[in-house]
């Protein structure tokens, strides 16, 4: 047997399941995952289905695509108007909702030009072929994608672009979890932490976690294996009184994170304050353009703003985030929110919970 | 630089008529083709199955094929899975101007390889050229006929509880195969698409096992999509055990890198068949024994419970629903 498959080894993972049961003590606990590959990753794998009725999984702010704040998707959709602009952008927000039912695939079919790359690099490619048009990569993703943007933007600095610009509307993962906790509606007694974002990180943002709260936390892998350590990790030192960080995905993860990462992004950018879909402003959840970059700053260069624009009327995205309801239990799950006809872009991000829920849960009842 | 496409030789004059006889006729030609007038005469003996189908495939050429094969395949398998025998195509070819001459000359030899093997002719055609910007380089509709040669024809309406599901080898293969073309990336080990006639493998099939209740071939939308089809057709559950699915490692993980589910990409070479359980050894003994049906396998059953949805047991033994995608599948942020 391969690593890998040992990671996905029904045998092995049915022990792990037995000791959580077992961890569990009779107490019923409730965890959170703050990563949208975690909750796609715990529902394909079945692991949802699997898990004792005592614990239970709730979905926290982990897609980047979910928490971009309705006036974000409101300035880049009006960006996406201009004759002169071309957009480009991962493919997740294609369909995201906007105000008055808009967005950038409808944008597209009206004739705004809009290009879904793979990667930041492909739109400097974008940018290369179309010099007399202002190319507009839509910065959006957590500490995990930032990095390579910001590197992006390095590399359009170096080749004298100027027809190049971010909308910077990144996110940061700790300051989040802060917000969260600091919330009395919230009540999470363990959090799995995102893998790829802990990568560039490290664990020491997460140290408040276990010393300010008293939570334990595990940055758990992805494979079933993975997912069922860490909630047990989670059980037992919940069960032991003994909070802590813990690392269980050391064959991608180091305790110390990704400098040179960070090196990058912290050149290119600085922590500001960020806007969170239903959830509001986060002091330094952001990142903005530092001095040396402002000229990449698509806000600035293109003369964009974020207006304030009102939540959708009905959508509970805010309560769904924050993992006070699960997507079901929202009015508009299924109903009127459903992937043909989103009404929070949760409902149209592969990685979204509500997509997540509609698409893989059998029972929807209360309590699944 | 080959020769280019002119707007002339779409015009219906001597232009015209140079590129059919050129190309066309030299390739796809056949007694009932050469009569060249305004319509193709057949005698058909029963009933007829018809299927149409328009291939806008970008990129034009691929690893294990091309828009011209592609254009054969897809509709005699549609005809096919009605268990008909197909025996004529007509074809509409949508020219852009400019488009490389020698690249359509590949192009419809390859159509004509592709019609050999099936054992179909191609009796009716047109040509049309738009302008440059009008199309994308090469636009192909085709037609199918065959005569139906099982009653009841297998549907998707007839799938059963009880019944098995059986699907004829590796998963998501063509799709991931275009998308990484188009995306110009390259994986460790090649990637092929499957795309391949299966009309005599579902003959054997339908011949062998009047019993056959369901034939699909998973192309857009892949395995996942036309399973939930047929579940929604018939008003059954169907369960799918998730590790009796084969998806080749190289597809496995050229997807894992683009985000991608291979459950929903396209297949151009696999049959879905759904059947008796008691009929299922017999079923996989057939298909093994066809090339394009070597790697055949129960991947499930169709179910009383669930009506209308698709179950996925997992490996670990959990379950989890496998839906529709509402549009195409999108690569993911992180």
């Amino acid at each position: 047997m391969n690593s890998s498959e040992a990671l996905r080894d029904p045998e092995l993972c049915r022990g792990v399941l037995g000791r959580i049961e077992e961890a569990m003590h009779g107490q019923s606990l409730r965890f959170m995952e703050v990563c949208g590959t975690h909750t796609v990753a715990l529902f394909r794998s079945g692991v949802h289905s699997l898990l004792p009725k005592s614990v239970v999984h709730l979905t926290g702010p982990g897609c980047p695509v979910c928490v971009t704040h309705e006036s974000e998707v409101a300035a880049y959709l009006e960006l996406a108007e201009r004759s002169d602009v071309i957009i480009a952008t991962f493919g997740d927000l294609m369909r995201v909702p906007g105000p008055g039912g808009a967005s950038l695939k409808k944008a597209q079919a009206e004739g705004a030009r809009v290009e879904v790359v793979y990667s930041p690099i492909d739109a400097l490619e974008v940018a290369g072929k179309h010099p007399g048009d202002k190319v507009v990569f839509l910065g959006i993703g957590f500490e995990t994608t930032a990095p390579t943007v910001a590197a992006t933007v390095r590399v359009a600095r170096d080749r004298g672009l100027a027809n190049f610009f971010v909308m910077p509307f990144h996110k940061l993962v700790p300051p989040a979890i802060d917000a969260l906790l600091s919330d009395p509606a919230m009540c999470i007694e363990g959090f799995m932490l995102p893998g790829h974002v802990s990568a560039i990180i490290g664990l020491e943002p997460y140290r408040p976690l276990a010393e300010k709260y008293g939570i334990p936390s595990v940055v758990a892998g992805f494979e079933p294996l993975d997912l069922l350590q860490a909630i047990l990790l989670m059980a037992e030192m919940k069960r032991q009184g003994k909070p802590r960080v813990v690392n269980n995905y050391k064959r991608v993860v180091a305790d110390e994170g990704n400098p040179k990462a960070r090196a990058v992004l912290y050149e290119v950018y600085q922590p500001g304050d960020a806007l969170w879909r239903g959830i509001g402003t986060i002091p330094g959840s952001g990142l903005v353009f530092s001095e040396a970059y402002k000229a990449f700053d698509a806000f600035e260069a293109l003369n964009v703003t974020l207006k304030e624009s009102k939540p959708l009327p009905g959508c509970r995205c805010g309560e769904v985030l924050k993992g006070i309801m699960p997507p079901s239990e929202c009015p508009l799950f299924a109903k009127a929110c459903t992937p043909a006809t989103p009404v929070g872009p949760c409902m149209v991000s592969t990685e979204g919970s509500c997509a997540a829920y509609h698409k893989y849960q059998l029972d929807l009842s209360p309590g699944h | 630089m080959g020769k280019k496409l002119l707007l002339d030789q779409g015009s219906g004059g001597l232009a015209s008529h140079r590129l059919v006889a050129d190309v066309f006729f030299r390739h796809l030609g056949n007694t009932i083709l050469a009569r060249m007038d305004d319509a193709a005469l057949i005698r058909p003996k029963g009933p007829l199955a018809v299927s149409t189908d328009s291939f806008t495939v970008d990129p034009i050429f691929f690893p294990g094929g091309d828009i011209g094969s592609l254009s054969v395949h897809g509709t005699v398998n549609d005809v096919a899975m009605l268990g008909a025998r197909p025996l004529y195509l007509t074809c509409g070819f949508i020219l852009e101007e400019g488009f490389d001459l020698d690249d359509l000359e590949r192009i419809v030899a390859s159509m004509a390889m592709a019609a050999k093997k099936a054992g179909v002719k191609v009796i009716a055609g047109d040509t049309k050229v738009v302008p440059r910007g009008a199309a994308d380089k090469i636009f192909i509709n085709t037609t199918g006929i065959g005569e139906v040669v099982v009653s009841p024809a297998p549907s998707g309406h007839r799938a059963r509880p009880g019944d098995v599901v059986i699907v004829s080898g590796s998963i998501g293969d063509h799709g991931l195969t275009v998308l990484s073309q188009r995306q110009g990336l390259s994986f460790e080990a090649p990637v092929h698409s499957d795309c391949a006639s299966l009309n005599h493998l579902t003959l054997k099939l339908v011949k062998g096992l009047p019993a056959v209740h369901v034939l699909r071939d998973p192309t857009r939308g892949g395995l996942a999509t036309t399973v939930n089809e047929i579940a929604l057709q018939s008003g059954v559950g169907v369960t799918l055990e998730e590790t009796t699915i084969l998806v080749k490692p190289v597809v496995a993980a050229g997807c894992e890198i683009l985000g991608l589910d291979p459950l929903y990409l396209a297949n151009e070479g696999k049959i879905i068949c759904i059947l008796p359980e008691k009929h299922a050894a017999k079923a996989l003994t057939i298909m093994r024994r066809d090339p394009l049906g070597r790697e055949a396998r129960v991947i499930g059953r169709v179910t009383a419970e669930n009506p209308g949805k698709v179950v996925m047991r997992t490996g670990l033994g959990g379950h989890r629903l496998m839906g529709m995608l509402e549009g195409e599948q999108l690569p993911r942020i992180c």
